[in-house]
């Protein structure tokens, strides 16, 4: 059993999906779930649930929101402090951002992305050149550090006792960088990269104002909606919504493309998903030969009545 | 103001990868390209010393044909380049960090650092973070929007949903750049001729005190994803194949 720290992500006060699953990759180890900031009442009962033996609510002088750099710090002192054998994490954008600053400053290995991680071997499996081969690293440092692919693992409950410890970090804010202002994205509701599901609307879209029948259908299943370069590029959709190379990376247990035509760089973003659904008019699309299921037809057809059907 | 840029030399995402032994890979038949991400950075940095004045320094830790890829920064309009030269693709990011700031101090601390958000080769994204520790800078990572006024620099970032980040920080800094910071110039034939004649300084990982053998991480293993073939292509109606398809993703896989 090892002592490991698995950096907790909450939204609308609840405990990320995405987080349950890299705390059950952690499982049959001794859990510490660290959250930034004290406010641990909304979700104490769930991260004991999912097996945190210890929640330890890290805290910090100076405004942690605003500063990447002091967040880092607290989490840094936190795996000195509790003596941290591993600290996981999600690759969510704020996930790789954290731990690579993490690392920096306890000057240990990380490894970004994973899909699998093996604790006691210290070998983690994770994608190179862009979804075309899996690589099994072996990490020599003396703490383990690494992000998961959100839905690489499905959650599993592991109760465990959930001690509350409180720790407030005795470091400073390096006070090189700012946050000044956090915009609010005005179309997409679910991120792209945690989604469980993601509809994805190609060049057939046609015009912007087309993604709102992709959205409906979305949300009905829970779905978040990407976009293919060629639809990016033409301005139907902002970058924010690519899949792909120059885009997101996203890894959804159900990846529905719609019109999409299925270039090598558009895979290199989605290849990982666990099924692959294709609805495009070409039945010569490429997309047909590298998926799991096919169907030729008008987009424009196809998702209403998929809509109604879900 | 003297940028930094560092570049690095990978597989074109179109390219077929071979495995060779356990934990390679055949690099001798396929096309290289620069990390796609890595040519924001350059734009960014030339458009900037366009402004500006000043000079771009392209910095590479790579394997000798990293030239290649090198050439074509110069002739996006860096004006010299520095290249570490390695004997494998597969650097542990730490020791390129260490090898990026020896570069920098032998070669001057410049005014500005750009690097790509990652590499499309190892997927690591650290490396930029772990060189901007070490040279004690503020460092952004996925920056798609940058504004630099009067010694500040203010970058915008994408974080999940579509959300965006605004932050400030002091230059020297090190920024990582992603689509949407700029459109990256196709280099024209007069420039590509004029970058055959810019000097790049070589030297090898050794030369800097660096040792592989330092490295903390090790590839033990490279195996290829394998496509997907053979799609189960859904047949009838519109409607009947709608309704077999949801049929199967909820009782066949069980996604739905």
């Amino acid at each position: 059993m090892a002592r490991t720290g698995v950096l907790i992500e909450i939204e609308n006060n609840a405990v990320k999906e995405t987080t349950l699953g890299v705390m059950t990759a952690a499982a049959g180890h001794e859990i510490y779930a660290l959250v930034l900031g004290k406010d641990v009442m909304a979700v104490k009962d769930k991260l004991a649930e999912y097996g945190a033996a210890r929640i330890v609510t890290v805290t910090a002088s100076g405004d942690m929101a605003s500063s990447p750099d002091l967040q880092a710090q607290a989490v840094a002192a936190a795996v000195k402090e509790f003596k941290l054998e591993n600290l996981l994490g999600t690759a969510s954008a704020t996930g790789k951002d954290l731990f690579a600053r993490i690392a920096a400053i306890l000057d240990e290995p990380l490894v970004s992305d994973c899909v699998q991680v093996n604790i006691a071997d210290k070998t983690v499996k994770k994608s190179h050149f862009s979804g075309k081969t899996f690589a099994t690293l072996k990490v020599n440092g003396s703490i383990l550090l690494c992000t998961l692919r959100p839905n690489s693992i499905d959650p599993v409950a592991a109760p465990a006792a959930g001690e509350i410890i409180e720790f407030a970090a005795d470091v400073a804010d390096p006070g090189q960088i700012k946050i000044v202002e956090t915009r609010k994205a005005g179309t997409e509701k679910l991120d792209l990269t945690e989604a469980p599901i993601v509809i994805t609307g190609g060049r057939a879209i046609k015009a912007a104002e087309n993604y709102k029948m992709l959205e409906a259908c979305a949300q009905k299943i829970g779905a978040a909606v990407g976009a293919s370069r060629a639809a990016v590029d033409a301005g139907f959709a902002p970058h924010s919504m690519q899949v792909g190379q120059t885009g997101k990376t996203v890894s959804p247990k159900l990846y529905i493309a719609c019109g999409v035509s299925g270039a090598v760089q558009h895979f290199a973003g989605m290849k990982t998903s666990k099924v692959i659904v294709a609805i495009n008019e070409d039945k010569d699309a490429p997309i047909f030969s590298k998926c799991d299921y096919g169907i030729v037809g008008d987009i424009f057809e196809v998702i209403p009545v998929l809509t109604e059907k879900l | 103001m003297k940028i930094c840029v560092c570049v690095k030399h990978v597989p074109d995402t179109a390219a077929t990868i071979r495995l060779a032994g356990n934990n390679g890979f055949e690099d001798g038949e396929i096309k290289f390209v620069s990390n796609p991400y890595d040519e924001y950075g350059v734009e960014e940095a030339v458009s900037l010393v366009e402004k500006q004045g000043g000079e771009v320094v392209i910095i590479t830790v790579g394997k000798a044909a990293a030239a290649a890829t090198i050439r074509g920064a110069m002739a996006m309009g860096a004006h010299r380049a520095i290249l570490v030269k390695t004997d494998s693709q597969f650097l542990d990011s730490s020791l390129t960090a260490r090898a990026l700031k020896a570069v920098m101090e032998q070669d001057g601390l410049p005014d500005m650092i750009f690097t790509g958000k990652g590499s499309v080769d190892t997927e690591s994204f650290q490396t930029q973070y772990r060189l901007a520790k070490s040279l004690g800078l503020p460092i952004v990572n996925e920056v798609s929007k940058l504004v630099i006024d009067n010694g500040k620099a203010v970058a915008e970032r994408e974080t999940g949903g579509g959300e965006k980040q605004v932050i400030e920080m002091r230059l020297p800094c090190v920024i990582g750049a992603t689509k949407g910071l700029n459109e990256p110039r196709y280099p024209k034939f007069p420039d590509i001729m004029k970058a055959k004649k810019k000097q790049i300084k070589e030297m090898d990982l050794s030369d800097l005190g660096i040792d592989v053998s330092q490295g903390r991480v090790m590839i033990e293993k490279l195996e290829i994803i394998p496509e997907r073939s053979g799609a189960k292509m859904l047949t009838g109606s519109v409607d009947d194949q709608v309704t077999e398809l949801v049929r199967i993703l909820k009782e066949d896989e069980k996604v739905l």
